[in-house]
């Protein structure tokens, strides 16, 4: 016994760097895995914090490019307002076109990062105003991640340049889904696999996302495809989409919530439990 | 309480603090990012407590990968660096260095020099490694370990030589 507590006083600095490593480990692979998502997140009341008031001073910066595109979408919208056809279907116009079976919640991005493999965003959102896991996150431009972790005034996004995100996605005109992911190449590009061989496709196609994704509504803009490889061990295509989104440049961003996830989810669990 | 612990209590916070606020929004050539907040680490007093310098490394990794959202990849970094410290020492300043008054902060000599760049080096690859955790993209790691390596040492001895102790 007492040559144990003499080894363990010997070797104390030892020991506390093997428990201090063992624990920095646990964390990092826990981080790695999708569905858990991380103890150790920028939505706590600390670094929400720091980054809401640095934050508060970086936007200065470009406002300018904020404002634009702000009166951009204004006048998108507008012309939506003062076209439409059916005035007895007047469409809110928090709403995106055509959906309704969603609530939008505006947030803004106060923290963002495009240089690692997995990046994630922190909104100045969270509990509070509604925001929950698995939530959608877009812009005007298009789709900007999903919502990773939330505490109660702030939320972490995976961003869509984040090589564990997966998201449904089809060919605007014809109808053909896959995956879409990224390989941690460049901050403008993001990569479509699993695309059928039998799909018709071109340079210039727009990619939207499919009606399969349960996170994020039909039909929202992602990129167009840029180049098209074929995969020679699977025979699907890969497509390399360019971003409609500056994903370096971010400013306000809608969080969307489907009414009807839950629904779907338990109904497609409840048929395979058959 | 006397002024060595004091002197790193704000060294820690204030580095933290630049990190997060200033260097983290570097983003040369778009994905170089300096961490010169491990100056905590290296500048530690040479005498000072080993127990002391593992913990306040762990905590300052823990507080680096909350901002940066990266799970514990900078805890385990910096742990690491705490720990290969003093062999580090005996490589760069010869095994007696314990008798030396080795001041880092100071004049750049080869020897501390050579001190900065290893510990540089163990800190960014063990970074870069656990940050992309798979050995596939191996030429990635080293590429991003070597470039990042030179900007952080560069921006150091820049931080070193502008907060040098004023008597000389």
């Amino acid at each position: 016994m007492q040559q144990i507590f003499n080894y363990l006083l010997k070797n104390s600095t030892k020991i506390l760097f093997l428990l201090l490593l063992i624990i920095s480990f646990a964390l990092t692979i826990q981080a790695h895995s999708f569905h858990r998502s991380k103890i150790i997140s920028s939505a706590n009341f600390l670094t929400g914090g720091v980054y809401e008031q640095v934050s508060s001073v970086s936007e200065y910066f470009n406002l300018k490019d904020q404002n634009e595109q702000l009166a951009k979408e204004n006048a998108r919208l507008k012309t939506l307002f003062f076209n439409l056809k059916d005035s007895t279907a007047l469409q809110s116009l928090d709403s995106i076109a055509g959906v309704d079976k969603t609530n939008i919640i505006l947030g803004k991005v106060i923290h963002n990062s495009y240089n690692v493999f997995e990046n994630y965003l922190t909104l100045n959102v969270g509990e509070k105003d509604g925001v929950t896991g698995d939530m959608g996150v877009i812009n005007d431009a298009g789709v900007v991640g999903i919502v990773d972790r939330t505490s109660k005034n702030y939320a972490t996004v995976i961003s869509i340049l984040n090589t564990k995100i997966e998201i449904n996605a089809k060919i605007k005109k014809s109808n053909h889904f896959g995956s879409l992911v990224w390989n941690g190449k460049s901050t403008g590009f993001v990569q479509l696999i699993d695309v059928p061989r039998l799909a018709l496709i071109k340079k210039g196609d727009t990619v939207v996302t499919g009606v399969q994704s349960k996170i994020f509504p039909a039909d929202i803009n992602i990129g167009i495809i840029d180049k098209i490889y074929i995969d020679n061990e699977t025979n699907y295509y890969t497509l390399n989409v360019k971003l409609f989104n500056d994903m370096t440049n971010l400013g306000h961003v809608y969080i969307i919530k489907s009414k009807h996830r839950d629904e779907i989810i338990n109904l497609e669990k409840a048929s395979k439990g058959e | 309480m006397n002024s060595t612990i004091l002197l790193n209590i704000v060294r820690f916070i204030l580095l933290l603090a630049a990190q997060v606020i200033i260097f983290n929004n570097i983003h040369l050539f778009g994905f170089l990012i300096p961490f010169p907040y491990i100056l905590f680490i290296i500048l530690y007093p040479v005498d000072g407590n080993k127990v002391g310098l593992l913990l306040s490394a762990f905590l300052l990794g823990i507080m680096m990968d909350m901002f940066s959202n990266s799970g514990g990849v900078h805890a385990a970094a910096c742990v690491m660096l705490a720990y290969a410290r003093p062999t580090i020492f005996k490589f760069s300043f010869g095994v007696s260095y314990e008798y030396q008054t080795i001041k880092l902060n100071d004049v750049l000599t080869p020897e501390r020099f050579s001190f900065i760049l290893i510990a540089v080096v163990i800190h960014h690859f063990t970074l870069f490694l656990l940050e992309v955790f798979r050995l596939s993209n191996i030429w990635d790691i080293l590429l991003r370990t070597l470039a990042s390596t030179v900007f952080t040492i560069v921006l150091s001895i820049i931080l070193i030589y502008i907060f040098k102790p004023s008597k000389r």
